[in-house]
């Protein structure tokens, strides 16, 4: 997978033996031993292999979940309760699932944002980028259909508003709706599909993951720096350097893990989703969980019509479109000039992105009413303003700061200069 | 490393800027016709099982049982409860067996294809007051009082931003007994000036749902007798059901913060183990 | 890295050493879980022992109750039926131990042994499964008048031993007690 020559040595008779007739130990040995890292990587670059564990996990826990589940309307919820209460550690392995997704997503988001910061979706790196998105995709759906399956208020109407999204389109959207729904409202059939897909859908994750790292050790890590490794000096052995790292950075996520497990299990879950659900009575105002706020935001701010698309499909469309950007992000860039820490507006703006993520998150949780709305309407301008105006002209117009020659060059720079003791590079991106 | 955490501090000051003005905004609605709900937020007491170390009071799990069992549970079901779990409240396998064998429950069919009833074992559950939520709406007016089972985890009022960021520190996760305390207690106030109350509710300023609920005010000084001397005020009643609740929607919470601890130390424990191996590896790097 | 064992090499192996365990021990840890919830649930072990009234139970009368999800037989066997039991010396029996759960494993299989004991000798408390393959047998049928399994022929007498075919055991007495004159605690 490393794309460069194999430097794995069959040691044993037996390794030999298996080497030559299926190179599995080999393909582990260059892909996860022996693959060359740049030696200045810092700890945002540790949340794919957080990630990776994240994935396992929920896995696990949700095949276990799926022994004592049942998907039927009359069943589903006292089915979870029965997890909770009865079944031996059910309490836990339920908490670690439901609390285990929004640890996915945390990951995931700072796993984008790290790129969209240095760069890493520039080429060669787009496919790279594009099958992430698709990881993204996939994780939302997964999402979203397992948090209809404990059957509670939250359960019944998020489905309800979500597959309402596919009425919006023309012509032939009530026939979608009915398709995915199989009937008029979300009900049993819903329920059974739902949880189908749910249980599917991780396997074709950890399916886009082989691709996904698969095109990572083809064109290797970028780094703080965003110059390509050119010496040997310049890159470390996966293994033990960022292997080792890896497992601290995950050690420490998996306390934060911990903490809400065990201590604020329901903090990002909502109380609705503890009333069974009722297809007659809906919650005062319905929210998504945590992780789709931002998108649901931008669902609500398109609150009026431009020429034949009403507001309804305008705004179904925004929200689809903000995540459809993403896929088209290493051809907007048109910088020459990969890190963000060589771009001091492009920096500027980047930070901005982020606390705008953050405040239409917080919008997508207030009713959508009053200066709620016209607020949400500004952040979803600056969202897409930043894909489609910010990042092409900056790349035309901004001067970058100089670029260190190579990536030893930067680590040896900070050292000189004695700004850390810390020797891994740990803060190296930030030396220019 | 620095300039990302500076990068998030101007971020987090950014947010609570926006946020604040937008506090400002909301605040704007009448006193006689309110239309954010509750009117006003529960108080935060302080339970014997809130932090990372809380156990519950079985004394007061004890009295609130016996609230429920002798006001609420003539309206309100507990279908999730079996009786054999209320040996966490302290009473022996005997004690449990008597007080389900004062419930009825139906069972059957018997060999005749008829359903029978018979007194309750600790398997069963508690038998819910009506036959199903048609028949419960219909005898209160239209509105079904809602199961108990959960509802200490279903009902929590919203801290708003900048409380429920401190929440995460400080693990408030006492929302609902705080609302079901300071619910029951709430009758008291009496309506502003000009407020309407329709006519077979209640007005109460801690409701979730609107400025009055159907439920007439459950408790009152003296109805329940507490046999451990506790005061027998309806404050302490509404704190010890409100306890029974919350134990009734999540029975495994001490075992669950029990773990919580364990895991904690062993994971910073091995975080540390990992960090100074990780510092060896990386010293032969330069 | 073995390449600059120079410095203190004890050390370094001892601190790999101790992470290594402490995450096998972790490892372990989480794995519990996930073994531990296969294990019969409260609500399954809540039902682990039951209660059944025995009053209306006639002589020659039995009933089947449901019990860890497997039938019972309790029988009130009539006058005769037990002294055709008493009257087969244990040199006849297939199966010459008693089985039953209430006594030493190694108890002989005579008639007493399998009832309820002495004084309760009309009571048959035992699982109604044949111990050949899990069927259940059929009541006051078979060559002996005991039971009949129909799967694959194998006759019990009154007492509930094997006589014929090819099961190997006796059918098992759970553990139970009268917790009272009419009423009997399985399990």
């Amino acid at each position: 997978m490393s794309g460069g020559h194999s430097t794995y040595k069959p040691s044993t008779g037996l390794e030999r033996w298996i080497d030559q007739r299926m190179p599995l130990p080999r393909l582990i040995y260059d892909s996860f031993v022996a693959y060359p890292v740049p030696r200045n990587l810092n700890y945002a670059y540790t949340f794919g292999g957080i990630l990776s564990i994240m994935l396992v996990a929920q896995i696990l826990t949700g095949v276990v979940l799926a022994m004592h589940y049942t998907a039927n309307t009359e069943m589903a919820f006292n089915s979870v309760e029965k997890i909770m209460r009865d079944v031996n550690s059910g309490w836990l392995l339920r908490y670690l699932h439901s609390n285990g997704a929004s640890m996915f997503f945390v990951a995931v988001y700072i796993h984008i944002f790290r790129g969209l910061y240095y760069g890493s979706y520039k080429a060669p790196r787009e496919l790279l980028w594009i099958l992430g998105c698709i990881i993204y995709l996939l994780m939302m759906a997964t999402g979203f259909m397992g948090y209809v399956l404990p059957w509670g208020q939250m359960s019944f109407w998020g489905a309800t508003v979500i597959t309402g999204f596919f009425s919006a389109i023309p012509l032939v959207g009530d026939w979608i709706q009915q398709l995915l729904l199989g009937g008029f409202a979300v009900d049993n059939p819903t329920l059974n599909r739902f949880f189908s897909l749910h249980y599917l859908l991780p396997f074709m994750i950890a399916g886009v993951v082989v691709l996904h790292v698969w095109a990572l050790h083809v064109t290797g890590q970028t780094n703080p720096t965003g110059i390509e490794p050119k010496s040997k000096t310049d890159t470390v052995a996966f293994t033990p350097y960022a292997t080792i790292k890896d497992a601290f950075a995950m050690v420490l996520f998996l306390l934060l893990f911990a903490y809400f497990v065990f201590y604020l299990p329901n903090y990002l879950g909502h109380p609705d989703n503890y009333i069974e659900a009722n297809p007659l009575k809906t919650p005062a105002h319905i929210v998504p969980e945590w992780y789709y706020l931002p998108f649901y935001a931008i669902l609500r701010a398109i609150t009026f019509s431009i020429g034949p698309i009403d507001s309804k499909l305008g705004g179904v469309l925004a929200m689809f479109g903000s995540i459809a950007v993403l896929f088209f992000v290493p051809w907007l860039d048109t910088s020459k000039v990969r890190s963000a820490a060589y771009r001091p507006w492009y920096k500027l703006f980047f930070w901005l992105f982020a606390a705008n993520a953050i405040f239409l998150g917080w919008l997508g949780s207030r009713p959508a009413e009053g200066s709620y709305v016209l607020m949400a309407q500004a952040a979803t301008l600056y969202y897409f303003a930043f894909f489609l105006v910010i990042m092409p002209l900056l790349g035309l117009i901004e001067t970058p700061r100089k670029l260190p020659n190579s990536i030893t060059e930067a680590v040896l720079g900070k050292t000189k200069a004695g700004a850390a003791a810390v020797p891994e590079g740990a803060a190296a991106d930030k030396n220019a | 490393m620095k300039k990302i955490l500076t990068g998030l501090a101007v971020l987090g000051l950014v947010v609570t800027g926006m946020s604040a003005t937008l506090h400002a905004a909301e605040e704007g609605h009448s006193a006689a016709e309110p239309t954010h709900f509750p009117i006003m937020k529960p108080e935060e007491l302080s339970w014997s099982f809130a932090g990372p170390f809380g156990t519950y009071d079985k004394g007061q799990l004890q009295r609130g049982f016996k609230i429920y069992k002798e006001v609420c549970s003539a309206c309100h079901s507990m279908n999730l409860v079996p009786f054999r779990a209320l040996e966490d409240l302290g009473y022996s396998e005997a004690q449990v067996k008597t007080i389900a064998a004062e419930y009825m429950v139906t069972d059957g069919p018997d060999d005749n294809g008829d359903m029978f009833e018979r007194a309750a074992i600790p398997s069963d559950h508690f038998p819910a007051p009506f036959a199903n939520p048609q028949a419960a709406a219909a005898a209160n007016g239209g509105a079904a009082p809602p199961d108990f089972s959960l509802i200490a985890k279903a009902r929590a009022v919203e801290r708003g931003f900048p409380t429920f960021v401190f929440d995460i520190f400080t693990q408030y996760a006492e929302g609902g007994p705080d609302y079901i305390h300071a619910l029951l207690i709430g009758y008291d106030e009496e309506p502003p000036e000009g407020m309407q109350i329709p006519t077979g509710t209640y007005y109460n300023p801690h409701f979730i749902g609107g400025k009055s609920l159907a439920m007439a005010p459950p408790l009152s000084e003296g109805i329940v007798t507490y046999d451990d001397g506790s005061p027998e005020t309806v404050d302490q009643y509404a704190s010890d059901v409100a306890a029974f609740l919350m134990w009734a929607a999540e029975p495994h919470m001490e075992e669950r913060k029990k773990t919580g601890f364990r895991v904690m130390v062993f994971l910073i424990l091995f975080a540390g183990l990992v960090y100074m191996t990780k510092r060896k590896v990386w010293a032969d790097a330069h | 890295m073995s390449a600059h064992d120079t410095t203190e090499p004890t050390r370094r192996d001892f601190l790999y050493v101790a992470t290594g365990t402490a995450a096998a021990v972790g490892a372990g840890a989480v794995a519990w879980p996930f073994i531990d919830q296969m294990r019969p649930d409260a609500s399954t072990l809540a039902l682990a022992s039951i209660e059944v009234d025995v009053s209306s139970i006639e002589p020659g009368m039995s009933v089947t109750a449901k019990w860890r999800g497997k039938p019972v037989f309790i029988r009130n066997r009539t006058p005769e039926e037990i002294e055709a039991a008493k009257e087969v010396p244990l040199s006849e029996l297939k199966d010459p131990v008693a089985r039953n759960a209430n006594l030493p494993s190694d108890a002989p299989a005579t008639d007493v042994d399998r009832s309820a004991g002495e004084g309760k000798e009309n009571w048959l408390v035992m699982v109604g499964v044949c111990t050949h393959l899990g069927c259940i047998p059929l009541g006051q049928q078979g060559d002996f008048g005991g039971w009949f399994c129909p799967c694959h022929g194998s006759h019990y007498d009154t007492a509930g031993r094997v006589r014929k075919g090819p099961a190997p055991e006796n059918m098992a007495v759970p553990t139970f007690e009268f917790i009272s004159d009419t009423v009997v605690r399985i399990g």
